[in-house]
């Protein structure tokens, strides 16, 4: 049977990990190989690599993070971050990345999408989605009140997602559902789904959001955002039906193992990797 | 020599280092005298089923691949690499494959099952594992149930079941690997599969 996977995330940005990982001797916690290569003794189920370098000049560092790290791991590797082009892809797909994530570009040109999943395949081409609540009246659940979170917001009020762009800056005044079934139409092998309201907030993903999107595509869904208990994880990949939770900062600060998430995940029923 | 044929279709670097990380050495290459000079031929690829046979057409690939096989040499498929050596895929209309193996490649189909909250997702990604049904060379020491990475959409279905090495459960119960003589081939991807998958990479090279 297909297992749930757990993603760590790591931000990178002019060839460095962003904070680094904290919870093991590392020679070098910046160092994204040496990162990476202990979330794969770990035994992660993927890895992304978010590149977060701003200036266009120091791009081309990320492809040589993703040579190191593909010479030394063997587990899927995704890099985000700053894609706009069909060479763009190339030259990480060439680096060794496995999969790469989509954000800005596809909602300036979805044909983008097109192009790129009939090119590469669409099992390597992962839009990412940064989504945020459309009213502010209503905000999700706490997951401390679980039992009689919904996960639907009073009948009155049905939640409603906007898609964001440029790193959660710009409100695209997009659907998030209506975004989720287009990409999917392009193309898209994947969704990596980001709640702009949870990102950071460690209060737990937006399991509504993971929810609705999860269940109205037939593409693999990972939840993001949010994460900060293990608690958060188990009802993304439960009442939020996603086929994988993405965390960061839980895992890079040593709050959390993966063999921990994974044997508390296996205790409670979910079918993951050991 | 393990050459990894080179027709422009996906990630060659991750099988070649897969296999230098257990001590392999490899060549990727499109130079038809390359393969058949080599001792292992590897046959890997991501994309469409009708571009990558277009693309051994237009590579001349096509007949060094069948001289390879023939000869009795170690010949590995990944992913597509699979699907090709099938007689036809139904991938955007129906293609003829390299008809080494009888059968068909077809796409996984749950929309019968539409409506449940429980969609079985397709592409069929991430890891599952594995039930062994032979004791092929490269199974060797991989326990029964060992998880691999998957990523397909399609899947092959042989005419003979004696060729099926391997069975993956995905809604359906589906032929994630097969062996034949000096053939392997599997839908995963052993290069990204951790220790089970360099296993399986280092099984091959030893072969003699």
């Amino acid at each position: 049977m297909l297992t749930k996977r757990i993603i760590p995330c790591l931000d990178v940005k002019d060839g460095r990990v962003v904070k680094g990982v904290s919870f093991i001797k590392l020679r070098d916690a910046g160092d994204p190989v040496e990162c990476a290569i202990v979330y794969e003794e770990q035994g992660a189920d993927e890895l992304v690599f978010l590149d977060i370098t701003a200036s266009h000049e120091n791009r081309k560092i990320i492809i040589n993070v993703v040579e190191r790290t593909a010479a030394h791991v063997s587990m899927p590797l995704t890099v985000g971050g700053g894609i706009r082009t069909l060479d763009d892809i190339r030259e990480l797909l060439n680096a060794g990345a496995d999969k790469v994530s989509i954000n800005t570009a596809a909602v300036d040109n979805p044909e983008f999408v097109k192009e790129a999943s009939l090119k590469f395949g669409s099992q390597c081409i992962v839009v990412a989605i940064d989504a945020k609540r459309r009213s502010a009246t209503w905000t999700p659940g706490d997951v401390s009140e679980i039992d009689t979170f919904k996960f639907f917001a009073p009948s009155s009020v049905v939640p409603e997602w906007d898609i964001y762009t440029h790193g959660g800056r710009i409100n695209r005044e997009i659907d998030v559902i209506e975004w989720a079934k287009r990409v999917e139409e392009l193309g898209a092998g994947e969704i990596l789904l980001t709640s702009m309201d949870r990102d950071g907030t460690k209060e737990g993903y937006d399991v509504d959001l993971i929810y609705e999107v999860s269940t109205k595509v037939n593409i693999p869904v990972i939840a993001s955002g949010g994460a900060g208990e293990i608690d958060h994880l188990y009802f993304a990949l439960t009442e939020g039906k996603a086929d994988a939770a993405l965390a960061a900062s839980i895992f890079h600060f040593g709050e959390l193992t993966i063999p921990e998430t994974k044997r508390f995940l296996k205790e409670k029923g979910i079918n993951v990797r050991m | 020599m393990i050459a990894i044929i080179d027709y422009d279709m996906g990630n060659l670097r991750s099988v070649q280092k897969g296999f230098e990380r257990v001590g392999h050495k490899c060549i990727i290459t499109r130079n038809p005298k390359d393969i058949l000079d080599a001792s292992h031929v590897v046959l890997p690829g991501v994309g469409a089923f009708k571009d990558c046979m277009e693309n051994l057409q237009n590579y001349g690939l096509i007949e060094p691949i069948l001289n390879v096989i023939n000869d009795g040499k170690p010949f590995l498929g990944i992913c597509l690499g699979l699907q090709l050596l099938f007689t036809e895929s139904e991938e955007f209309g129906i293609h003829k494959g390299l008809d080494i193996i009888k059968g068909r490649v077809v796409r996984f189909d749950f929309s019968n099952i539409e409506g449940s909250d429980d969609i079985i997702k397709v592409p069929h990604m991430g890891w599952n594992n594995i039930k062994i049904l032979q004791d092929a060379p490269l199974l060797k020491d991989i326990p029964d149930n060992s998880y691999f990475y998957f990523v397909h959409s399609y899947y092959v279905v042989p005419e003979d079941e004696d060729v099926i090495a391997t069975k993956t459960d995905y809604g359906i119960e589906f032929t994630s690997s097969i062996w034949k003589d000096n053939i392997f081939a599997c839908q995963f991807h052993p290069e990204k599969s951790q220790k089970m998958g360099s296993m399986i990479l280092k099984n091959f090279g030893d072969l003699k």
